[in-house]
């Protein structure tokens, strides 16, 4: 091959490719042992059959799936029923994963914004901050959030100090508590991209739509979103989706009643009373769906774009 | 002091001060209707920011502007029937040439329909109705340039404010879109406020001219004033070419002022009002109202010594060394006619001046 190299111009394009198989081979790698590997196993796992005290045996079924969906009675011999047990999970998981998604978005976009119009030297300080608070492990801060919303907590405390409330709000164990220790979660994965967006953003597009009479309104309407949309849909796409799989926050916040899906995944493989199959079925039935929603947004932003 | 309601913009003692930074010292200016104004001046001689307060963009320190007799300093830039063409022409990039056009006349209450007829007739006027369909990104330079002119003129503003639209196009370009600009300024009937660092743009194209340096302004004229009969050392080293000579006036008498410089040699030239007997200042002689010969000629002449021809396609400069003077420069147009020569490196030369070509200068 060194010898082709030498011989003319016309094997450069030969040496690209070759240096280029060369180059990409550790991403493949790592992509190859972190993503697909862990995928095939889950995907052969669901269809496998369980073994009672955690495990699998190798003999196919599709038990896991049937469970997930059906419901036979007790006994497993009544005419299948749909069982909405998991649905509902699944549906509440969705729901939880887009009220927080939507929640960093109205408190991730105007600090953002905030940060990427001050001065670049104060931008550091002010992106720094936002940090700060993940530097400590999430389930720490996930307690912390606990403490800070239980009924004698500071949040009731200084609420019914100022006289806004006469009885202490319960908030822990119910929705909102999930959304909010969510949205605390992933809040950075939304200021950072949106953040990147609006720093390259031109403003002086901004002032050619005020000079072509838009009110600020319009300006930040048909002007500044639509030009940091890509900014805010990665933001989007970053907090829902380990919104989606988070058991975190959901059980530690959210109480029994508040299950959401990764934690009905986690308990399927913890200690002895899991169903493998079964929660690698689940896993795959996430997989889809969190595919089939990116799948639906990719559509709709070519779609507008064309 | 009711302000003159004939004027299109009205700058009346304006000041824009950043923390202890004054961008505009106390600049007056009166921009009369139907007029190609331009403000000109090197960067950071607060040109940009006297424009930009005007668009809205820039609040006022001090002083006040009207539009045609109305008070405009407190209003946001959306409520101002002024718009601009942006140095980097600002092109919304998500909507088409023709949404970016109509946005305009769809803000100001236009029906969509409406909005994209009259924006289509702007287009029409910088002939890019062909690209209609669009996006910003899918144009050239030039043609950008002329969306951003069509964007700014389809809903008819009072005033167009231009900030140095030009200066990112080629030559070939920048000189036909010069002659286009103009046009288009005579034909909306629209008041043009140009603004630009470029001199020879702003004496090809201006009704008047304002010099600005230092956040003030040195001069205010017409093109053939301001480079003909230039008031200060900055208007006359900042426009054109020009040799600036220190000169000491003897007599001042019957519009005529006699100077000499310091290796004695005489000259006479036009009086300037605030310039009298005994002042030290400068002259200035344009290079090309200067011809050489070999002997003197009747007036006033200079001598020096030739050091170096330049060939320049069109022009022939020569640099001569003056008697106990500065370097010195003499422009000949390239021209086949005899009547000008050109002299060897080395040869003695004397420098002769036409009528009214010396001018002198306040500091």
């Amino acid at each position: 091959m060194a010898g082709g190299a030498a011989t003319g111009g016309s094997s450069t394009s030969d040496t690209y490719a070759e240096a280029r198989t060369w180059l990409l081979l550790p991403a493949w790698v790592t992509l190859g042992i972190l993503v697909l590997a862990p995928v095939t196993m889950m995907l052969i796992y669901s269809f496998l059959t369980k073994e009672f005290r955690g495990g699998v045996i190798w003999e196919f079924s599709l038990s896991a799936y049937d469970q997930f969906f059906f419901d036979r009675g007790l006994f497993g011999d009544d005419p299948p029923r749909i069982e909405w047990t998991y649905i509902q999970i699944f549906w509440r998981s969705i729901w939880q994963a887009g009220a927080a998604t939507l929640l960093s978005l109205v408190i991730g976009f105007p600090t953002a914004y905030f940060i990427a119009t001050r001065a670049p030297a104060q931008r550091t300080f002010w992106l720094f901050l936002v940090t700060i608070p993940y530097w400590v492990n999430l389930l720490i801060r996930t307690v912390s959030m606990k403490f800070l919303l239980r009924d004698q907590g500071p949040l009731n405390e200084a609420l019914l100090g100022i006289g806004i409330i006469s009885e202490p709000l319960s908030i822990v164990n119910t929705n909102v508590a999930v959304q909010l220790g969510l949205f605390y979660s992933y809040l950075p994965f939304m200021v950072l991209p949106i953040y990147a967006a609006v720093e390259r953003y031109n403003f002086t597009l901004s002032e050619a739509a005020a000079d072509l009479y838009a009110s600020r309104w319009t300006v930040l309407r048909r002007i500044l979103l639509p030009s940091v949309k890509p900014g805010i849909i990665a933001g989007c796409i970053l907090v829902f989706v380990p919104s989606m799989g988070s058991f975190l926050a959901p059980d530690l916040l959210g109480g029994a009643k508040n299950f959401m899906i990764g934690s009905l995944i986690e308990e399927q493989f913890k200690g002895n009373a899991g169903n493998w199959p079964f929660g690698a079925a689940a896993s795959m039935i996430l997989l889809t769906l969190v595919l089939i929603i990116l799948l639906i947004f990719a559509r709709q932003q070519s779609k507008a774009e064309s | 002091m009711t302000p003159e309601t004939t004027f299109a913009i009205d700058v009346q003692n304006a000041v824009k001060r950043y923390g202890d930074f004054t961008a505009l010292k106390r600049v007056s200016l009166s921009i009369r209707d139907n007029e190609f104004f331009t403000l000109l001046g090197p960067s950071g001689c607060g040109k940009t920011t006297l424009l930009r307060m005007i668009a809205g963009f820039e609040e006022v320190t001090e002083g006040a502007i009207h539009l045609f007799g109305d008070d405009i300093v407190k209003l946001p830039p959306h409520k101002r029937p002024i718009n601009t063409v942006f140095q980097n022409y600002a092109l919304f990039p998500h909507m088409t040439v023709l949404e970016n056009v109509g946005f305009g006349l769809e803000m100001l209450g236009s029906t969509k329909s409406e909005a994209r007829a009259r924006a289509g007739e702007a287009l029409d006027m910088v002939q890019l109705s062909q690209f209609a369909a669009r996006k910003p990104s899918q144009l050239s330079g030039g043609q950008q340039q002329r969306v951003a002119l069509a964007r700014a003129l389809a809903p008819r503003p009072k005033v167009l404010l231009l900030d140095e639209p030009l200066s990112a196009l080629d030559l070939k370009l920048r000189k036909a879109m010069q002659i286009e600009l103009k046009h288009l300024q005579r034909d909306t009937g629209i008041t043009f406020i140009f603004v630009t660092h470029d001199q020879e743009e702003a004496l090809t194209m201006s009704d008047r001219i304002a010099v600005m340096s230092a956040g003030e302004v040195q001069q205010l004229g017409d093109a053939r004033e301001i480079y003909d009969r230039p008031r200060n050392m900055f208007v006359a080293d900042f426009i054109g070419e020009t040799n600036l000579l220190e000169v000491s006036v003897d007599t001042v008498a019957d519009g005529q002022a006699a100077c000499h410089l310091g290796g004695g040699h005489r000259l006479t030239c036009d009086a300037v009002e605030g310039i009298g007997p005994g002042a030290k200042v400068h002259m200035s002689l344009r290079p090309e109202r200067l011809t050489l010969s070999s002997d003197p000629t009747q007036g006033d002449s200079l001598k020096g010594r030739v050091r170096e021809n330049i060939f320049s396609g069109t022009d022939i400069s020569t640099i001569l060394d003056l008697a106990d003077g500065p370097e010195f420069r003499v422009r000949a147009p390239n021209s086949s006619r005899g009547d000008r020569r050109t002299f060897e490196p080395g040869t003695e030369v004397f420098v002769n001046m036409e009528q009214g070509a010396a001018r002198l200068l306040m500091d």
